[in-house]
């Protein structure tokens, strides 16, 4: 250490050589962004045209605009390199002629998509090994990449968004880039360009995109991307000064490792640790030793465990579970493993006798640290938790570790033999005997079959070195003593094997609580979820880490079967994979690995299967070499998936309810449609024709009066059919979402005024009154729908209520509404019709049971006035039989009031 | 009314036989000579060698569309008055036929004396060049273009000069629909929006209509324009 000091203010020889290496090398530059469509090949062609107009030589090597107009224009002045054609399985694919570039030497070239697969057969497999021919050769490269590119988050991003990707960046690359520039949106803004269509989806990652393009995935992306470049600049700072001899708060080494426990007050004490690494300006790593203990932690408890590591993760900490044998040697082999200099532990809450009797991490640590600094960080459980308390079992009590375990066998056969020392000048040397039967029965109970067989053992010897005669050695002279000590030794076995299968037994049994736990959870879990895709999700997610296996789940599609959710992410099987998953499908019986058909294949695939049969497809992997799932890990998954199987099946169900209701629903309406067609087409036309073939066939019988009834005819039913089309055609518009109201500062007066107008002919049996209110606004409206709305209710009126009766039109002003009535003093609607009468082709029975109605009007002028943003009700009114008609409408903001007036 | 000496020529343009020989039939009765096209080609070559008074056109045509041409014949500088047959639901097929200098229309489907009207009021100028009379009368209103007085019923109406000019304007064109962007030009030299035309016309209405919710005189075409009611 000390000889390392005056160095410091030297530069760093490393630090000079990379930085040599890098002066001789193109400067590379990567345009980095958190997810696709944030605009990454724009700003490198910007800054292209830039370098450019510096008089750089500047070309294209090659360059994605996916056809957006915008990047396209930027292309303009730039030469681009022709790409070479590479045909693979009969495509033509246009890829980066690297030679081609070579040999043109530009000053800077640009090479879109860093993360690109090459064609089979190019010189190199991957894009980046192009870009690092170029830099080798001098020539300076901008590229772009996406975060999730990057090789070591790909496994955060595909946590993050549940999608693999499977073209990675080295992440010496983006170590090495001179410059990193993030191209940075915010969520909204690019799921407001993905809405518009201005990102670039291929046609096959529909499903992706959705999962993808979610606030929360693109929040986390571009928290990665910007964290990772910020941690780019930190270490190039790093760099700079080293190189320059600058004397800096840099990382001298240190490194920070912090346990993680299960105890409440970890968060605090990982927050210490991320606290202590900023003082120090070192890398920390949050770990959690897995041990037998841990094995037996309360759920409660392993999700504190998670949490903390969690939070050491956001914190910017590096987070493991690490296996070991006890967490003293786990928590100090990884830390001599990695040059930890700052081990951080809470400091224990255990009670002294505790302490005392199964020793102390801390103190072991510490004794044990050697050169390594310990903090014991005396925390308060974080107050945001719930304390619920932790419920154990007997058997859940925590347990020492293996070697632990004998040594507390031979403890008690120790203070068995100090007790039985006591006692020897009471009792008869037999009876000390029992005092170690107690010992091997203590450890029984306690550690199982194995240490207590140690005890037995021990038992046997000390028994035999300190009480059988002849004392201290392990020869016995009284050959009734030899039985005597056989006999011990036998029955100390057979109840060490006793209480240790009780043992066992209480174990199984807590596991299987556990178990059926979990299972419960998970039942409660896919019966909240009624989104399929979710559902798939926590169900590979649940048997994933039941069986600690790798899981796919499929699900047919087109004849076939699918990967619709995987933990870990995976989206795509080989064809070996898929045969045996389609096989399973297919037959209803498990194919793939380890099973009779297609054993080749890498994953076990089992059907999950509802009473009314196969529903998808979960196929498994693991690591791990031999038999895929033991007989009770076999057990789970069937439980698992016959959970599963009726929650997708339920979810099917529902939606095929749906499907079936608006089938039926449509079927009602095409009925109603064929009855309303036929009825209101054919009425009119029947009386045209008719009227028409008298007068052509007859008029010379006819008198004038005659003659005058069918032309006058034939003129009213053309009218009434003419209106009937009218609406079948505003209804067809409704429907079809054609309807796009025009916004216009109308005079309502004015609508009122034409739409009587239109209607004078089929008022002409009535007394129309108007009662406009003076203080009536302007407002938004759509003259020629709102005229259509009013003329239908004027009609409607008309229809119903009889000759010479009054029809009121009425406006009012009420704040910033405006209340129009059509007021009639017809036999009004019936109460169970006053919403119905809005559905399309439901028409209220008049009194002598002919329907006058198209059944289309009052479900057009509720189409066309909400299309306006305002509502139509109807009514009956108070003082007398008759039907009221209400639109509402709000009076527009003042702002466009005061337009107005000044206009 | 119709002149007798010469009968004016209607040149029908529409694909449907059946409204040709409707209107055939109907306006050879009312005095009117009618040739008919079934298509726009046919349409433009027929008035190049023989002009006809009028163009009764429809707007859907199978080989040309109708807007172009009204485009062609008012390129050629035939000022031929031209009455379109719409259909009901293109609001903007209208008001574009009229900007570009169709003088009228008729929505399908129409009755004859509709189309008659129309006719008319288009041909007004024509029918009656010498001795227009200086005053408009309809019904109770009565508008003298000389003296710029206007009464109601034998009483006087109190215009604005703008209101006047609007007024004028309607009377001027009785019969014929206006658009907005017509009157617009023609009253605030293009200045100003519909905002500002629909003030005015409601203070015209107050003070010449006895309803001015039932209007009488001046008739709303929703969405297109204005249309004075033809003079008695």
């Amino acid at each position: 250490m000390d000889e390392r000091l005056p160095l410091e203010r030297r530069p760093s020889p490393d630090a000079l050589l990379r930085e040599a290496a890098q002066e001789a090398r193109g400067h590379l530059k990567v345009f980095l962004g958190a997810a696709p469509g944030v605009g990454k090949t724009y700003e490198m062609l910007q800054a292209a045209q830039a370098k450019r107009r510096d008089g750089i030589d500047v070309v294209i090597g090659i360059v994605e605009t996916h056809g957006r107009r915008e990047t396209e224009a930027l292309l303009a002045g730039l030469e681009t390199m022709p790409r070479r054609q590479v045909d693979y399985r009969g495509h033509q694919l246009g890829e980066m002629d690297l030679d081609a570039v070579l040999a043109r030497r530009p000053q800077l070239v640009l090479v879109d998509e860093l993360a690109h697969t090459n064609v089979p057969g190019s010189r190199h497999p991957k894009r980046y090994m192009d870009v690092e021919e170029l830099l080798g050769a001098g020539i300076d490269v901008y590229t772009t990449l996406n975060i999730q590119h990057v090789e070591s988050l790909n496994d955060v991003v595909a946590r993050i968004t549940r999608i693999r990707v499977r073209e990675t960046v080295p992440d010496s690359i983006v170590d090495r880039a001179d410059e990193i520039e993030i191209v940075d949106l915010t969520p909204d803004d690019l799921i407001q360009r993905l809405k518009e269509g201005k990102v670039y989806v291929p046609a096959q990652a529909e499903r992706a995109v959705r999962h993808y393009f979610q606030p929360g995935n693109l929040t986390a992306l571009r928290e990665l991307a910007l964290r990772r470049t910020a941690q780019r600049v930190d270490a190039q700072m790093v760099d700079y000064m080293r190189a320059h001899a600058i004397a800096g708060p840099w990382a001298a080494g240190e490194r920070v490792l912090v346990g993680v426990n299960q105890d409440p007050s970890c968060p605090a004490v990982v927050r210490y640790a991320r606290r202590l690494a900023d003082r120090l300006q070192a890398p920390w790593t949050a770990i959690h030793i897995e041990t037998a203990q841990t094995q037996r932690l309360t759920s409660v408890e392993r999700d504190r465990i998670a949490e903390s590591l969690r939070l050491a993760e956001r914190l910017g900490g590096e987070a493991l579970t690490v296996p070991g044998p006890n967490v003293v040697d786990g928590m100090l082999e990884y830390a001599r493993a990695n040059n930890s200099t700052h081990l951080v532990i809470a400091k224990s809450h255990r009670p002294r006798w505790s302490e005392w009797l199964r020793g102390s991490v801390t103190h072991q640590l510490i004794r044990q640290a050697g050169d390594i600094s310990v903090h014991v960080i005396a925390a308060r459980p974080d107050t945001s938790e719930n304390h619920a308390p932790a419920v154990r079992t007997a058997a859940e009590r925590p347990r020492l570790g293996k070697p632990d375990a004998y040594l507390a066998s031979a403890g008690f056969v120790a203070v068995a033999l100090v007790i039985g020392i006591l006692l020897q000048q009471f009792l008869s040397i037999a009876n000390v005997a029992l005092v170690f039967l107690t010992a091997v029965l203590t450890s029984a109970a306690a550690y199982g079959l194995l240490p207590s067989l140690f005890a037995c053992l021990l038992s046997v010897l000390t028994y035999n070195f300190f009480f059988l005669p002849p004392l201290y050695t392990f020869t016995i002279a009284d050959p009734e003593n030899v039985v005597a000590l056989f006999f011990f030794a036998v029955v100390a076995v057979i109840v060490s094997n006793m209480a240790a299968r009780v043992r066992a037994q209480a174990i199984t049994a807590q596991q299987r609580a556990h178990t059926t736990e979990e299972l419960y959870l998970f039942a409660r879990k896919l019966a909240g979820s009624a989104i399929l895709d979710d559902l798939l999700w926590a169900t590979a997610f649940q048997i994933a880490s039941m069986l600690k296996a790798n899981v796919v789940l499929l699900l047919p599609e087109e004849g076939t079967v699918a990967v619709r959710a995987a933990y870990p992410p995976e989206d795509i099987l080989d064809a070996a994979d898929l045969a045996a998953a389609k096989w399973a499908w297919e037959n209803n019986r498990p194919a793939g690995r380890g099973a009779d058909t297609l054993p080749g294949a890498k994953r076990l695939f089992l059907p999950m299967r509802t009473g009314s049969g196969p529903v998808g497809i979960i196929g498994l992997d693991s690591e791990r070499p031999g038999p895929l799932l033991t007989p009770d890990q076999r057990r789970l998954l069937n439980a698992l998936a016959d959970q599963a199987a009726l929650a997708i099946e339920r979810i099917g169900l529902a939606q095929n309810l749906e499907r079936a209701r608006l089938a039926a629903e449509t079927e009602n309406l095409r009925a109603a449609l064929l009855t309303s067609i036929s009825h209101d087409l054919r009425t009119p036309l029947a009386a045209v024709l008719g009227a028409a073939t008298s007068l052509r066939n007859y008029r010379r019988q006819l008198d004038d009066a005659a003659q005058d009834e069918l032309i006058a005819t034939i003129q009213e039913e053309g009218e009434r059919l003419n209106r009937f089309i009218a609406n079948l055609l505003d209804m067809t518009r409704l429907e079809a979402g054609a309807v796009q109201p025009r916004s216009d500062v109308m005079d309502v007066a004015d609508i009122v005024g034409s739409a009587l107008g239109r209607a004078g002919k089929v008022l002409a049996r009535h007394r129309v009154v108007v009662d406009l209110a003076d203080d009536m606004p302007l407002l938004k409206l759509d003259p020629v729908l709102f005229e259509q709305v009013l003329f239908n209710l004027l009609d409607n009126a008309a229809k119903y209520a009889p000759e010479r009766s009054e029809i009121r039109l009425t406006a009012t002003r009420d704040g910033q509404i405006v209340r129009l009535q059509v007021i009639d003093e017809g036999p009004g609607v019936p109460p169970e019709d006053l919403e119905r009468i809005f559905d399309k082709f439901y028409r209220v029975q008049a009194a002598d049971n002919r329907r006058v109605g198209t059944g289309l009007g009052l479900a057009i002028c509720r189409g066309f006035v909400e299309a306006m943003g305002g509502a139509i009700i109807a009514g009956n009114r108070a003082d007398r039989s008759g039907a009221v008609f209400t639109i509402t409408l709000p009076v527009p903001s003042d702002r466009e009031a005061v337009k107005d007036i000044a206009a | 009314m119709i002149g007798k000496a010469t009968s004016l020529k209607v040149l029908v343009v529409d694909d449907e036989p059946a409204i040709r020989r409707f209107l055939r039939t109907s306006l050879s009765t009312q005095g009117y000579e009618v040739t008919e096209a079934e298509n726009g080609s046919r349409a433009l070559d027929m008035l190049r060698r023989n002009p006809a008074d009028i163009l009764v056109l429809d707007l859907g045509l199978p080989d040309i569309n109708g807007l172009e041409i009204i485009d062609q014949v008012r390129g050629q500088g035939w000022s031929l008055p031209i009455i379109v047959l719409s259909s009901r639901t293109d609001e903007t097929g209208k008001v574009d036929a009229l900007d570009r200098g169709a003088d009228d229309y008729v929505t399908k489907p129409f009755g004859i004396d509709e189309l008659l009207a129309r006719l008319r009021a288009a041909l007004r100028h024509r029918l009656q060049q010498e001795g227009e009379p200086p005053v408009f009368r309809c019904g109770d209103l009565a508008v003298d273009l000389v003296r710029r007085n206007v009464t109601l019923a034998g009483r006087d109406v109190k215009l604005t000069p703008r209101e006047y000019d609007l007024l004028r304007l309607f009377v001027s064109q009785a019969g014929k629909v206006l658009t907005h962007r017509f009157i617009l030009r023609e009253v605030w030299g293009g200045e100003g929006d519909v905002q500002y035309l629909r003030v005015y016309v409601r203070a015209l209405r107050n003070k010449i209509e006895p309803h001015p919710e039932q209007p009488r005189y001046i008739l709303t075409e929703q969405g297109v324009g204005y249309r004075m009611r033809a003079p008695d």
